[in-house]
């Protein structure tokens, strides 16, 4: 497909735009709650969460479920983020152990599980990087998009404040009447939702670039909570884009194509706040 | 009635008991220390007052009209993340969190009294800073400024100047002096015992158990109090 030939039908131009809707809401929504997740030391949920997505989607694949691939891997992975949280909480170095476990397990379980399947090579690759191409995205998904983004926008816009005391200072912000609890299961249960929405798209191994990555830039622009939660939503979106057209142009992979841009920001971001770093020590010392 | 009134309380977590038989009440204005060496369930009983773990047993009363979230609380170091970037401001407007019951944004009125705790304690100017780019005693005072939001009544002060040097030390002691004197409780954890000495009105000495509970001077003169501070307590006075 030649990119210009994609604004040719309106009917192509309809699923690429689709495509391009969900994954800047995805993005969106994992940039805010990466922030979260980021700040609160828990970088590996994304990963560990899409692994068990991808074990969930190869054993809907083999029972024939997959036209309700979406049913069956969201309460899957919904568990295992609660299961997650509830694991670190007790110790730090069990739960980064259980989501390791987890991970490597569902991956295990899933990569036999396609030798079931009849195209058995195909099928691992597009669940993995991602699918080829955009036209597996349903109307489904971009009403579960819609919907979850929605949701992530409205808590991030409400209740900023108590997501910033939570993340800032956990024991302070219980002792000030914070129900945490509640507001760290839910965060984990949109994170979930996120990964698992996005995976079709991004791929099981890219997903959690899409977590990481804006949070980090943001960090090294950005010297305030709103500061770094606005650049990291305002990041994920323009490196969406970019890579998404960049995808299309190319006939990359859309998920592999959207992390290379963020890596690329990134670096030049790091290289950007050392270099500013450096500069601002020897006006000191002058 | 006094502010905070606690009666054979003890604590335990999974069913070990970290302290027990633990009774003292605390009148409005008081000043009391917390002492005992690490270990000894002092970050477990202000745990405790603040409600973040439940008594195994015994109860702990709040009186004077004190709500158990209106507590003023400036937690041990080691909880708290050093590198997160957060300005000062933001910071300190979080103690305000406490008294946004039902709304989802803060007023004015919480931004003007973050900003004149931060200029009281001559943290004015630090405002817009990054929280992570701040001294050790800086940040320290972002956080009494925070607890301060936080309450009117009580402050609780969990070893507030581990990790900062003599000068600093004294200034923040100097700070919660003042505080105090301005009618506010403070109830905090030190291992300085120049600080008991000097500021305290009440002394807690915790080991699993009350070792002693009564007032400073009784503390320097008692067996615990001369053996904990390694002098004699005559020679304070
Ligand atoms: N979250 C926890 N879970 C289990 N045990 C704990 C926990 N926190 C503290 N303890 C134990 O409780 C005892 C008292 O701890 P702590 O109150 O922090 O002492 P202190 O503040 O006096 O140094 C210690 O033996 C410690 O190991
Ligand atoms: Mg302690």
């Amino acid at each position: 497909m030649r990119f210009s030939d994609m604004f040719a039908s309106p009917l192509l131009m309809q699923i690429v735009l689709r495509a391009m809707v969900v994954g800047v809401l995805v993005s969106l929504c994992c940039a805010l709650l990466g922030v979260n997740l980021v700040l609160r030391r828990f970088s590996m949920i994304g990963d560990g969460l899409s692994h068990v997505g991808f074990g969930a989607i190869a054993l809907a694949a083999v029972c024939g479920l997959s036209q309700w691939e979406l049913e069956f891997t969201l309460p899957v992975v919904i568990v295992a983020a609660v299961l997650i949280l509830r694991m670190s909480e007790r110790s730090h170095t069990q739960g980064d152990a259980a989501i390791a476990l987890l991970a490597t397990g569902a991956v295990a379980v899933g990569s036999l599980l396609y030798n079931y399947s009849p195209q058995r090579n195909a099928d691992i690759c597009n669940s993995l990087f991602g699918s080829a191409s955009v036209l597996t995205l349903t109307d489904k998904d971009l009403i579960l998009s819609l919907v979850l983004s929605a949701v992530v926008l409205a808590l991030f816009v409400l209740c900023y404040h108590k997501l910033f005391a939570i993340t800032f200072d956990e024991v302070f912000a219980r002792a000030t009447g914070v129900h945490t609890q509640a507001y760290k299961t839910l965060l984990a249960i949109l994170t979930a939702v996120t990964i698992v929405l996005g995976m079709k798209l991004m791929g099981a191994i890219m997903i959690s670039g899409l977590v990481v990555f804006p949070a980090m830039s943001a960090m090294r622009l950005c010297k305030s909570f709103r500061g770094v939660v606005l650049c990291s939503g305002g990041l994920a979106v323009v490196c969406f884009v970019a890579g998404f057209f960049t995808a299309c142009r190319l006939s990359w992979q859309t998920g592999p194509t959207v992390i290379a841009v963020h890596t690329l920001v990134f670096v030049l971001v790091s290289a950007g706040s050392a270099l500013a770093a450096s500069r601002l020590l020897r006006r000191k010392k002058v | 009635m006094a502010l905070i009134q606690c009666r054979d309380l003890s604590l335990a977590y999974d069913g070990r008991v970290v302290e027990s038989g633990v009774s003292f009440s605390v009148p409005q204005g008081d000043y009391l220390c917390i002492v005992g060496e690490n270990g000894s369930g002092k970050s477990t009983l202000m745990k405790a007052l603040l409600g973040l773990i439940r008594p195994a047993g015994g109860s702990i009363t709040f009186g004077e009209g004190l709500h158990q979230t209106e507590i003023g609380y400036l937690p041990q170091q080691t909880q708290i993340q050093r590198d997160f970037p957060a300005s000062c401001f933001e910071v300190v407007l979080s103690g305000r969190l406490n008294r946004r019951k039902g709304r989802f944004f803060y007023h004015k009125a919480d931004r003007d009294a973050a900003r004149r705790t931060m200029d009281t304690l001559g943290i004015g100017d630090l405002a817009r800073r990054c929280y992570h780019d701040l001294s050790g005693g800086q940040q320290q005072r972002v956080l009494l400024a925070r607890a301060l939001c936080a309450t009117q009544k009580l402050l609780l002060l969990d070893e507030p100047v581990a990790g900062l040097d003599p000068v600093v030390t004294q200034e923040l002691y100097a700070l919660i002096r003042r505080l105090n004197d301005e009618g506010l409780t403070v109830i905090m954890v030190s291992h300085d015992m120049t600080a008991v000495a000097e500021d305290a009105k009440h002394v807690l000495h915790l080991a699993h158990k009350p070792l002693f509970y009564g007032n400073t001077f009784d503390y320097l003169h008692s067996g615990v109090g001369r053996r904990f501070t390694g002098r004699d307590g005559n020679a304070l006075f």
